[in-house]
């Protein structure tokens, strides 16, 4: 086998697995994005009607849905690289098993990276798909945002693994939640416009990954073009550059010992 | 490759953790179509030793070799000819029986029609046939090591790596397991195998090492290994005041004496002289049996258990 595909076998075998629990998965990764979006965007758009951003009015129900598949991609690649892949790794010693055959443990973790983009993928294309279905957005710009969505989750993907790497049991995974993902949902623009945060916070927040993403994907829901697409995925790969390294260096040395 | 040259070859191998050296300057070979066995107490480096086999642990010093090849630079032209059956199994769980044995020979880089013609022998070898379709949580015990077993030995491997291979099994299902091991080393599969059953180490293994500490202790053929270190009979007596023997004029008819717990145990050339003299003492009880590797293992690696290994 050929160096750069061994992955690929680790990779299949998670997706032998999921092919056997597609309808339940299905269930929690598309239908809580869309209760979001349905009770918020119906509900709290009627109240809120539309919202500016960029000088521009935009119907709050988009907006939110711009935003919140962004999250989407985000939970959906996270959740998969955190609780899932600590089950194969820690719990079920499935990594343990791989590696016994000709399968090194950085083709393991490409593989699992890339499961978990995948899994993300696969829920926002199943979002995307109601969305059009409901009529959210009419642009054909919303083509071009699945494959940024794409590599949204390999950035959160990669960036979770790091946490995978160090984590003792499924406990230590609440405080990558707690302490990072939800205080940046609220700090990235997925329920609000970051125009309405204090200046210096805003200045921050403009670079957290979904904020980046967010600045990628929303203006194609608007029919528009990012402003600076090099920019946030450039700012996006160097996150899930680094992210790579540290998490690729906290695993060797997790199963060094 | 020249017949004489060993399969698999470990030299001065070194590994150290902090400032504990748990591997200590270990060298062994494994010749074609031998089972070697590697014994000793918890903790004193076996399954490290394995790991580095196995390339999953980097030695500090020392060199191993298979092959022709070597660990861990062609770790992976190397392992895709050994076996592995770790000490736990890593089964899929959300895979039938067949289905592990299908995803596992993926790895191997297979085609689909060589892992089609692999799965129902392996299957029949490991007596799951009719457990094809099962998933590992309804099996047995038993049933999980045959499966990682077949697992194994999906790629043909010319080298099998077993780490405590029948610890956890009930009789029955041991005796299965040693069987199929004959079979594989009948077969022409060579065989390294840790454990902790002396039964098994003597059943199935051409030669044993004997590790404590990390070190190499003793190493040798069942038989021979019990004849140069120890006496060829062993009495030992239980009951009452077992105990007050060793200050008795008995301990001059055996070699050596040794106690543990309430037991005394003579080693011997000749039992019969003290046997004899043991019928004075109708409150204890005797057994008379031949010196076996259990022993060897007690009298060189000590009778204290070893605490947080």
């Amino acid at each position: 086998m050929r160096t750069h595909f061994r992955f690929w076998p680790v990779f299949r075998r998670n997706l032998l697995v999921w092919r056997k629990l597609v309808i339940p998965s299905l269930v929690a990764n598309i239908a809580e994005p869309l209760m979001w979006l349905v009770a918020f965007g119906y509900g709290m758009g009627a109240l809120i009607g539309e919202v500016t951003i960029n000088g521009v009015q935009v119907p709050y129900l988009l907006f939110l849905a711009s935003g919140s598949i962004c999250m989407s991609a985000m939970n959906a690649a996270t959740f998969e690289a955190l609780y899932s892949a600590f089950s194969r790794m820690h719990v079920q010693k499935t990594w343990d098993g791989i590696m016994n055959a000709p399968i090194r443990l950085e083709d393991v973790l490409l593989a699992e990276m890339l499961w978990a983009a995948f899994k993300s993928l696969f829920t926002i294309t199943a979002i995307l798909g109601v969305m059009m279905a409901l009529g959210i957005t009419q642009s054909w710009k919303i083509l071009l945002a699945w494959p940024s969505l794409l590599f949204i989750g390999i950035t959160f993907s990669c960036l979770a693994l790091i946490f995978n790497a160090l984590a003792k049991g499924y406990d230590f995974f609440t405080y990558y939640f707690t302490l990072f993902l939800t205080p940046m949902m609220f700090l990235s623009g997925v329920f609000f416009p970051s125009e309405e945060l204090p200046p210096w916070v805003r200045a921050i927040a403009e670079w957290l990954p979904l904020s980046q993403a967010i600045a990628l994907v929303r203006p194609l829901f608007l029919d528009q073009w990012p402003s600076q697409p090099l920019l946030h995925l450039g700012v996006l790969a160097l996150y899930a550059g680094v992210a790579w390294a540290i998490a690729l260096h906290f695993t060797r040395k997790r199963f060094k010992t | 490759m020249c017949m004489q040259a060993p399969l698999f070859e470990c030299q001065h191998l070194v590994k150290r953790y902090g400032n504990a050296t748990v591997v200590d300057d270990l060298s062994f070979q494994l010749q074609a179509g031998e089972c070697l066995g590697v014994i000793g107490p918890n903790g004193a480096g076996k399954t490290t030793t394995l790991r580095m086999c196995l390339g999953l642990s980097e030695p500090d010093a020392g060199s191993i070799q298979a092959f022709g090849l070597s660990m861990p630079r062609d770790a992976l032209a190397i392992k895709s000819r050994l076996g592995v059956v770790s000490q736990f199994d890593t089964l899929d769980p959300d895979f039938t029986c067949a289905e592990n044995l299908r995803v596992f020979g993926t790895y191997f880089g297979m085609s689909r029609s060589a892992i089609e013609a692999r799965v129902p022998e392996l299957l029949e070898f490991a007596a799951l046939t009719n457990k094809a379709d099962a998933k590992p949580g309804q099996l047995s015990g038993g049933m999980k090591r045959r499966l990682s077993l077949a697992r194994a030995l999906i790629n043909d491997p010319n080298i099998l790596l077993l780490d405590e291979p029948t610890t956890g099994l009930d009789p029955q299902a041991r005796h299965l397991m040693w069987e199929r091991l004959q079979q594989l080393l009948q077969q022409g599969k060579s065989i390294l195998l840790t454990t902790h059953f002396m039964d098994e180490a003597e059943r199935l293994c051409n030669r044993l090492l004997l590790l404590d500490h990390g070190k190499k202790i003793a190493e040798g053929t069942p038989r021979d290994l019990i004849s140069q270190h120890l006496e060829p009979d062993v009495v030992e007596v239980y009951g009452q005041d077992a105990l007050a023997l060793v200050n008795s004029p008995l301990v001059e008819l055996a070699q050596r004496t040794e106690t543990s717990g309430e037991t005394v145990f003579f080693y011997t050339a000749d039992a019969t002289p003290l046997l004899h003299a043991l019928n004075t003492y109708p409150g204890l009880r005797t057994l008379h049996r031949p010196a076996n590797l259990e022993d060897l293992f007690l009298k060189m690696t000590g009778r204290q258990i070893r605490e947080g290994a």
